[in-house]
C-alpha cells in the first residue's frame, strides 16, 4: 500500500509528464491499435451495411481461398522476390559505394559525389518512375541510345514491356533512389573505426583490400546486422509504388504484390474481407521476418534491436 | 636497409594507388552522371520546345528554348491548388510532427516517468504491427476524414523513427541541463520547450527536413481518400496522374507508330510532365544540400539507438 502510494506521489510530482505522453498514447491507440480491430473482417464474410457484428463469421474460410488463389501465389512471389532483390542489391551497392567513397583522397570531390549521391533519395517515388519510364522509352530514351552507340543492341528495347526485365527495373529503380542515401550510415560507420588499426595493418603489409576485407568490414559489421533487422521488417512494404505505376498492363504477371492485390481486392472489387486477409498474410510475414533476424542476430553475439 | 626496402614498398604502393585511385575516380564520376542524368535531362525538356523535342536528341541543353510548359503549368487551376495543398499539408506536418515527436521524445527520455519501459514499447510496436490498409480505410471514414484536409496532417503526425532519432539525441545532453531548473521548481513542460527544445536543434532540423520530404513526397493519401475532390489535389498526386496516363496510353508505342496526335498542340504530354517534375522536386532540392551536415548525423542517430 505504501508502495503504491509512494508511487502515486511521484506519478504526482511529474505530473506534466503524464499531461505530455497520455494524449499521444491515445492518438497512438486509435490510428495504430484500434484499426487491428478491422483485422475481424478477415474472418467474416464483410459487408459494410451489416456491419462486424451482422457479418458472416466464416473463421478461416477466407484464408483457404486466398491459399488456393493462384493470383494471390504470384502476388507473394512477385513481392518476395523484388524484395529480396532491392534486399540484397541494395546493400551491396550501399556498401560498395561507401567503401569506394572513403578512399577518394580529395575532400572537395568527396563531399560532391556525396551530395550528388542523395539526390534521388528526395525525389519522390512518382518522379523517380517517370525519370526512369523517360531514361527506358524506345523512344529516344537514354539507356537505348547509349547501348545503340556501344553496339550492344542494334534497336531500341522496350524495357517496360517484356516481363522478363521488370523485377531488374524495380532492382535498378531502389539502387538508383537509395544507394547514396543507405551508405550514409556506412560512411559515418566507417569513420568510427580506430585508425591505429590501419596503420599497424600497413606495418605487417597490408594491401588497401586486406585492409578493406580485415579491418572495414569487420568494423562496420555491427551496422550492417542492425539495417538488416530494421530493412528486413519494412521489406515488403518497400516494393509497392514501382510495381504499381511502372508495371501495368502485359507486366501485371510479374509486377503485382500483395500490397496491389490488397488494393485492387479492397479497393477496386470491394472484397474487403480477402483483401485484410491478404494484409493480415503480409503483416504476420513481416513481424516473422523481424523475429527471426533479431534471434540470429542475439545468437551471432551481435547487439540485437529489441 | 630496412629504410631502403620501405621506401621501395612506398613506391609501389603509389604506383597502385595511382591506377586505384584513377579507376576509383572514375566510379565516382559515372556515379554522379547516373545521379544527375535523368533529372539534368528533365530541366532541358522542360525547357525546350513542346514541339521541338518531339523531334527527340534533347540532352543537357534545351534546343528551342521556351518557358511555356512552365505557364500553361501554373495558368492551370488544378496545378495551382495542387501546389497551394502541396505547401500547406508540407508546412503543417512539419511543424506539428517536429512538436509532438520531440515531446514525445522528451517524455520518453526522463528517468522519473514510471512505466517508461512499457511506454516506450507501446510506441516501439507501432512501427512493426500495422492494420494494413483496408482496415485503416475504414478508420479514415469512421473518423469522418475522406475528402478532407485533415487527412493530410492528422494520421502521420507520430512517427516512432523520428522519436528514436530525437531520444537519442535528448539523452546524450547532460542531465546537468534540466536538474537547476527543476530545483528552481519549473514544471516538464518548460524544461522541455526553454530548455531541451533550443539544445536540440540540430536533430530537429534533420526531423524537419523529413517531415516535409516525406509530406511533400506523398501521393498515397490523395489516391485513397481524397481522389474525388479536386480542391484536394497535391502537386504529387497530378504528377501521378500524367504518368499513369501516358503509361496506359503506352507513349512508348504511339511514338515509335508516329506521334501524330500531337503535333498540332503547342504543349504536350511530355513536356508538361517534365515541367511538372522540375516544379515538384526543385523546392526539397534546393534545400536538402544545407541540411546535410544534420541529416547526416540525424540517420547515424537513428540506427544506432534501439
Amino acid at each position: 500500500m505504501s508502495k503504491f502510494k509512494k508511487t502515486l506521489k511521484k506519478m504526482m510530482t511529474h505530473k506534466m509528464l503524464y499531461i505530455m505522453i497520455v494524449p499521444c498514447m491515445i492518438y497512438t491507440f486509435i490510428f495504430s491499435y484500434y484499426p487491428l480491430s478491422g483485422w475481424i473482417m478477415a474472418f467474416q464474410n464483410y459487408k459494410p451495411a451489416k456491419g462486424y457484428s451482422g457479418s458472416k463469421f466464416v473463421g478461416l474460410d477466407q484464408f483457404m481461398f486466398l491459399f488456393e488463389d493462384l493470383e494471390f501465389w504470384r502476388s507473394v512471389r512477385n513481392t518476395l522476390a523484388m524484395s529480396l532483390m532491392n534486399l540484397v542489391f541494395g546493400f551491396i551497392f550501399a556498401i560498395v559505394f561507401a567503401l569506394l567513397l572513403n578512399e577518394i583522397k580529395s575532400l572537395g570531390f568527396k563531399r560532391l559525389t556525396q551530395t550528388v549521391s542523395y539526390l534521388p533519395h528526395f525525389l519522390s517515388w512518382i518522379i523517380v518512375c517517370s525519370l526512369i519510364s523517360n531514361m527506358l522509352s524506345t523512344n529516344d530514351g537514354a539507356v537505348n541510345n547509349l547501348l545503340m552507340a556501344l553496339g550492344i543492341i542494334d534497336k531500341p528495347v522496350l524495357w517496360l514491356g517484356e516481363q522478363k526485365y521488370f523485377w531488374w527495373i524495380t532492382t535498378f529503380a531502389n539502387i538508383w533512389k537509395e544507394t547514396g542515401w543507405n551508405s550514409i550510415i556506412y560512411i559515418a560507420a566507417i569513420a568510427g573505426i580506430d585508425q591505429s588499426m590501419y596503420e599497424a595493418a600497413e606495418l605487417d603489409g597490408a594491401n588497401r583490400f586486406q585492409k578493406m576485407w580485415h579491418i572495414t568490414l569487420p568494423g562496420i559489421r555491427p551496422t550492417i546486422v542492425v539495417l538488416l533487422i530494421m530493412n528486413l521488417g519494412w521489406v515488403l512494404n518497400a516494393s509497392f509504388e514501382v510495381p504499381y505505376i511502372l508495371g501495368t498492363g502485359l507486366l501485371q504477371d510479374v509486377s503485382q504484390t500483395i500490397d496491389i492485390f490488397v488494393l485492387k481486392y479492397g479497393m477496386s472489387i470491394g472484397n474487403y474481407s480477402l483483401a485484410t486477409a491478404a494484409g493480415i498474410f503480409k503483416s504476420v510475414i513481416s513481424l516473422a521476418l523481424v523475429f527471426t533476424t533479431n534471434a540470429i542476430a542475439n545468437k551471432l553475439g551481435e547487439n540485437s534491436l529489441m | 636497409m630496412k629504410e631502403k626496402s620501405g621506401q621501395k614498398r612506398f613506391r609501389r604502393m603509389n604506383l597502385e594507388d595511382i591506377i586505384f585511385n584513377s579507376i576509383n575516380g572514375i566510379i565516382m564520376i559515372f556515379v554522379i552522371v547516373v545521379m544527375i542524368y535523368p533529372f539534368w535531362n528533365t530541366i532541358a525538356v522542360s525547357f525546350n520546345d513542346a514541339q521541338d523535342t518531339l523531334r527527340g536528341g534533347i540532352k543537357l541543353w534545351p534546343r528551342v528554348f521556351s518557358t511555356y510548359s512552365y505557364k500553361s503549368v501554373f495558368k492551370n487551376n488544378l496545378m495551382v491548388t495542387a501546389a497551394v495543398n502541396s505547401v500547406l499539408r508540407t508546412v503543417l506536418a512539419t511543424v506539428l510532427g517536429v512538436l509532438v515527436g520531440s515531446m514525445i521524445a522528451y517524455v520518453l527520455s526522463r528517468k522519473e516517468l514510471i512505466g517508461r519501459k512499457f511506454i516506450t514499447t507501446y510506441f516501439l510496436i507501432t512501427m512493426y504491427i500495422s492494420a494494413g490498409l483496408i482496415p485503416t480505410y475504414f478508420l479514415i471514414k469512421d473518423l469522418h476524414m475522406l475528402n478532407s484536409f485533415a487527412v493530410y496532417v492528422v494520421p502521420g503526425l507520430v512517427s516512432v523513427y523520428n522519436i528514436i532519432v530525437i531520444k537519442s539525441f535528448m539523452q546524450s545532453l547532460p542531465e546537468s541541463l534540466t536538474e537547476a531548473a527543476m530545483v528552481d521548481g519549473a514544471d516538464h513542460f518548460r524544461c522541455y520547450w526553454q530548455i531541451v527544445l533550443p539544445c536540440c536543434k540540430p536533430v530537429l532540423a534533420t526531423i524537419a527536413l523529413w517531415c516535409a520530404v516525406g509530406a511533400w513526397n506523398q501521393w498515397f493519401d490523395t489516391f485513397l481518400y481524397c481522389s474525388s475532390a479536386d480542391n484536394l489535389t497535391t502537386l504529387q498526386y497530378e504528377m501521378m496522374k500524367l504518368l499513369s496516363s501516358a503509361m496506359q496510353s503506352g507513349r512508348d508505342l504511339s511514338s515509335i507508330y508516329g506521334n501524330g496526335q500531337q503535333v498540332a498542340n503547342t504543349i504536350t504530354p511530355t513536356s508538361i510532365r517534365a515541367a511538372v517534375t522540375i516544379v515538384a522536386s526543385v523546392p526539397i532540392l534546393v534545400v536538402y544540400p544545407f541540411m546535410q551536415k544534420y541529416f547526416v548525423k540525424g540517420v547515424t542517430l537513428g540506427a544506432t539507438k534501439e
